[in-house]
């Protein structure tokens, strides 16, 4: 069983969360602007990597609030925690 | 190679069955096809299978990272339905249902099609809503299903619970009678025998590591037994497709979630037909050797992992043991995971892509294995093509950006 640490709570159990997605996905500033592909681009299109992904957790039975997790999607292990808009920590940072 | 039948049976006996022929080849890949498949699970073999039977292509490969069937192909429930809302799936799976119905017998090899019946329990009054709407949208397309009371299932399945006071009371389900199980293992072998019998090279152990382009067109792939060249590729990857998608310099609407099941210890017969219940997350069936074969739900989060949580099998395992409590003492053997490949609106992306000659067929989640014939039959005829099938052209990737989806997810729920 996973033990994740939020950010505000610290570890707590796997159950107590929910993963919502992938991270830093940026909503468009000017939504109108964009073509049928990169709205689409925006809404549906992931990385999904198979190794390390950057996203967001939500500490639905805890303090109900969102922060970001790198992972490893092979291993499942968790490397770092982090609040929204905190730098991402290590090399998949960019 | 000799044709299995009651008669090479008997003269198999007589050798002490010490002499057949082995069901494929091990050939090694040659330096180019004209088309090659990605892919050595239950879609891509049917597809090479129907490539070359239905549109008489057969300088084809088969590549496959590990052993044919080893990924979801064998890590599935096994079940077979039809019974989707939508009439763009409603097509696409009655005509995989159809193929399903005489495959033994083109494929010459017992794929074990069992149509023993699919029940979908409904648990509150919105689902039995949701449970007619589906039946009648069925019936209007063909596709047999009517809607049982709690008492006609006591009635059908002795062991289960109808007891109205429990947490998730049973309050009636669909039930489509053609539906049922397959031998999963055996549907991939006879695709794959049957292929290799037309001449398609099923090569395993090579798995992919680049795909070439040029001009926009692809010319070949690289992998661990080196570089094959091809005009025409089909990617047929389930959990990986995004992989094989960023070697191709694009991403798709994919994302790629643990998927578990479990079997029990061996039972004498008990459960004859499917029982599935998407509001709590658990379907059961028995198989011929007599194991309880659960299929959980999927986990929240990304991964490529074939093993899912543990809370997630514990969330099952209560729904079954509500629902059957003949179940509760009964031990789990085996437990395992796969790695599905679920898109936004749960509907298979089934056609062409961005790069001239490069076919993707992918985003079955939870629900590939029924699918089988039908999505190697449209795939076959999409490569053979280049364009496709009517049956599959509501299911092209650009209708993530046209936004013509087609909501299986809302009617389909989880164990889909």
């Amino acid at each position: 069983m996973f033990l994740i640490e939020c950010p505000w709570c610290g570890v707590r159990d796997e159950t107590e969360f929910n993963c919502v997605g992938e991270a830093h996905i940026v909503r468009p500033l000017e939504p109108e602007k964009l073509s049928d592909e990169e709205w689409a681009d925006y809404l549906f299109m992931r990385k999904n990597p198979k190794g390390m992904h950057r996203e967001q957790w939500l500490h639905v039975a805890g303090c109900r609030r969102y922060f970001n997790a790198e992972r490893d999607t092979v291993t499942y292990r968790i490397s770092a925690t982090y609040r929204i808009g905190e730098q991402a920590p290590g090399e998949a940072g960019k | 190679m000799s044709k299995y039948s009651i008669f090479s049976l008997v003269r198999n006996a007589i050798s002490y069955h010490e002499n057949w022929a082995a069901a494929w080849r091990s050939p090694e890949p040659k330096q180019e096809y004209d088309v090659l498949i990605i892919g050595g699970g239950g879609h891509g073999l049917a597809t090479a299978y129907y490539l070359a039977k239905e549109h008489g292509m057969t300088n084809i490969a088969v590549l496959e990272k590990g052993w044919i069937g080893g990924g979801n192909t064998g890590r599935n429930t096994t079940i077979v339905r039809s019974n989707y809302l939508w009439d763009e799936s409603a097509h696409l799976y009655e005509k995989s249902m159809k193929l399903w119905e005489g495959l033994s017998q083109d494929l010459n090899y017992n794929v074990m099609f069992s149509q023993r019946g699919v029940y979908n329990l409904g648990h509150n009054l919105q689902d039995m809503r949701d449970i007619q709407r589906r039946v009648n949208a069925n019936r209007l397309n063909g596709i047999d299903g009517h809607v049982v009371t709690p008492e006609e299932i006591k009635r059908a399945i002795p062991e289960i619970n109808i007891d109205q006071g429990c947490r998730y009371p049973i309050l009636g389900a669909s039930f489509q009678p053609r539906g049922g199980v397959a031998r999963h293992d055996a549907v991939a072998w006879g695709f794959a025998r049957g292929a290799d019998l037309r001449g398609v090279d099923i090569i395993q152990n090579c798995e992919v590591t680049a795909i070439r382009q040029e001009n926009g067109a692809v010319t070949g792939v690289e992998t661990t037994r080196g570089s094959i060249n091809a005009k025409k590729i089909g990617v047929v990857v389930a959990g990986h497709c995004s992989v094989l998608a960023e070697m191709a310099g694009f991403r798709m609407p994919i994302e790629s979630h643990p998927l578990q099941a479990l079997v029990s210890e061996p039972i004498k017969p008990v459960i004859n037909t499917v029982i599935m219940s998407n509001a709590v997350h658990g379907y059961i069936s028995q198989s011929d050797k007599g194991d309880l074969v659960i299929g959980a739900g999927i986990d929240s989060y990304n991964g490529y992992g074939q093993r899912g949580s543990f809370p997630t099998i514990e969330h099952t395992v209560a729904a079954i043991c509500e629902m059957f409590p003949i179940f509760r003492r009964v031990r789990m053997n085996r437990q395992w995971g796969g790695i599905v490949d679920t898109a936004p609106d749960a509907c298979p992306i089934i056609g062409n892509t961005s790069v001239k000659g490069l076919y993707f067929n992918c985003g079955w989640g939870t629900g590939g294995f029924k699918a089988t014939p039908g999505s190697g039959w449209v795939f076959a005829h999409n490569v053979a093509t280049g364009e496709p099938h009517e049956l599959n052209r509501p299911f092209a990737l650009d209708r993530f950006v046209t936004g013509f989806l087609i909501d299986e997810h809302g009617a389909a729920g989880v164990a889909h």
